[in-house]
């Protein structure tokens, strides 16, 4: 298939919540190497909120607003308005769309990624999020611009996804919590860099199993 | 860990409801259990004064609310910014209609979320201006000011910035006067021991025994050097060395000093550790005006000291003598 539908989907968002909430400890443990520790605690608070509110009835779309709204409304920290804003992005991006296509995916993401970057003023090589997500971003365009289908252009995505989390480990902080250690953050994981590659990565392989073969 | 606890995830409820209940004559709750206020907020014709930010520091936040200090406060979680609403409702708790002075620290998540929350503020009619503090002088270089921490000299400047507004200057007024306290002060701390967070349960970074982490951070950020631990005396040496490097004291000087434990540090060692700043400071024949020795802003259970420094003049010697009646700030 080439496209999705927005309704009956809120389960890819709800794999994205199983997806954080099974990481939390893992997130604990990178965010201790050069943050505070409570990145995993604070990302399941948020999520495991929202999975509580999101019915199956939701659409896609809908399963992402309230997810969106419950992180920048109730959870603060940093990864609240991010994520939160990100998310928000998403949903306001594919509410009025009955099937969703790759463009469309791709579309949603980049204009997440803009809004995410507004907000937090990072940018690529500063060791955040972004340096998963735009990479993501850009591949999938490529992917979309050189025709491959939605399938392979998810997989290409997660595979940007995954080297761009990857490539925070040689980065100095610039940004953040972790900014102020300069060189003592080299050869660490940036945290939030790993939920957005959990949350990108659950997201496409769900998207592609709608997709169906 | 061994804690006084019940739900590691709910220490901030359980220590707000225990907090409103024990100080109900100076704050009270208001609709969002994430933000509480003075019992007289909003003050008729006074600027409010609002702050906000994670917990675990207590005193720091919500014990600065009171008379002639701050009106509202947005209450994090552990380590972490408050909510985006959280300070949009401390802001509608404070002002009178005279405008909001939003004082607090640099940390990413704060400004996000306080950026956030002016922008609904603006939309409601409400107008908010802040000030960010950054006294650390340990978490950048001076040619990066802009990117050093608040840390416990917030409190000066909650001080003089509720004087002033209560004195019944403009918003601008009193933002100028929040503006200028930072500007003049200096803070540093050593960490002797880390901390933990109650829902994880284990520190996430140690200091060996014998060791010391000079310019540690609020929440265990690490800091610039780790070396063997000194004598107060050394300590009180070395930390006001890196702030005289960076705020120049004359002798004739007068300053306000801050000595505060980082959680599990007994009284007893501030009072040793202050002795010694003082000590130092008369050598260099600047005097103390006004001191602060206590738990005025801790980072959980760390062992370990910070000490800020303020600069008075004219303006700040008056708004620091002024009277205080907050929940942990009290001055005749």
């Amino acid at each position: 298939m080439k496209s999705f539908s927005n309704k009956g989907n809120a389960s890819i968002v709800m794999d994205i919540i199983d997806a954080i909430k099974s990481n939390k400890n893992y997130l604990s443990d990178i965010d201790g190497l050069i943050g505070d520790g409570d990145h995993g605690i604070n990302m399941n608070k948020g999520f495991s909120i929202a999975g509580q509110r999101i019915s199956d009835d939701e659409t896609f779309s809908s399963a992402m607003k309230i997810l969106g709204d419950t992180l920048l409304l109730e959870i603060g920290g940093s990864m609240g308005p991010i994520y939160g804003t990100f998310f928000r992005t998403c949903a306001l991006k594919t509410k009025d769309l009955e099937e969703i296509v790759a463009p469309e995916f791709c579309a949603m993401l980049e204009s997440a990624n803009e809004k995410v970057k507004g907000i937090g003023g990072a940018k690529v090589g500063d060791k955040t999020l972004i340096d998963t997500l735009e990479p993501a971003v850009c591949a999938m365009k490529s992917a979309v611009a050189d025709g491959l289908d939605f399938k392979e252009a998810l997989s290409v995505a997660s595979e940007a996804a995954e080297n761009g989390k990857e490539s925070t480990k040689g980065m100095v902080a610039k940004i953040g919590r972790a900014s102020r250690l300069g060189e003592r953050s080299r050869g660490v994981l940036d945290a939030g860099a790993t939920s957005c590659c959990i949350i990108l990565k659950s997201m496409m392989e769900s998207v592609s199993e709608k997709l169906g073969n | 860990m061994q804690r006084i606890i019940n739900n590691p995830d709910r220490v901030v409820e359980d220590m707000l409801e225990g907090f409103l209940f024990a100080h109900s004559d100076i704050v009270s709750p208001t609709a969002n259990p994430r933000v509480i206020k003075y019992v007289n907020a909003p003050v008729k014709d006074k600027v409010g004064i609002v702050t906000g930010g994670g917990s675990g520091h207590k005193p720091a936040f919500i014990g600065y609310i009171g008379k002639n200090m701050v009106d509202a406060v947005a209450v994090g979680e552990i380590f972490s910014s408050p909510t985006a609403v959280a300070f949009l409702d401390a802001f509608k708790a404070a002002d009178s209609g005279k405008g909001v002075a939003c004082l607090y620290g640099n940390y990413s998540g704060d400004n996000m979320n306080v950026r956030m929350a002016r922008m609904l503020a603006e939309e409601e009619g409400i107008t908010v201006k802040t000030v960010v503090a950054n006294d650390d002088v340990a978490s950048a270089p001076k040619s990066e000011r802009d990117r050093r921490r608040g840390v416990a000299g917030e409190i000066v400047m909650w001080k003089t910035a509720g004087a002033k507004a209560s004195l019944g200057y403009s918003l601008d007024e009193v933002i100028a006067t929040a503006q200028k306290t930072i500007d003049m002060t200096r803070s540093i701390g050593i960490g002797l021991s880390p901390c933990t967070i109650p829902a994880v349960g284990k520190p996430n970074f140690s200091i060996e025994p014998g060791k010391m982490e000079l310019g540690i951070g609020h929440h265990g950020e690490p800091g610039i050097t780790v070396v063997p631990v000194e004598p107060s005396a050394g300590m009180a040496e070395t930390c006001l060395r890196h702030i005289l490097d960076d705020l120049e004291l004359t002798a004739g000087d007068d300053v306000a000093v801050i000595v505060s434990g980082l959680g599990s540090t007994p009284v007893m060692e501030l009072y040793i550790f202050f002795n010694d700043v003082v000590k130092e400071l008369t050598s260099r024949n600047i005097t103390v005006h006004r001191a602060y020795v206590g738990n005025y802003f801790t980072s959980l259970d760390m062992m370990g000291v910070t000490l800020s420094v303020l600069k008075l003049d004219d303006e700040l010697r008056e708004l620091i003598d002024m009277s205080a009646d907050a929940v942990n700030l009290k001055q005749i």
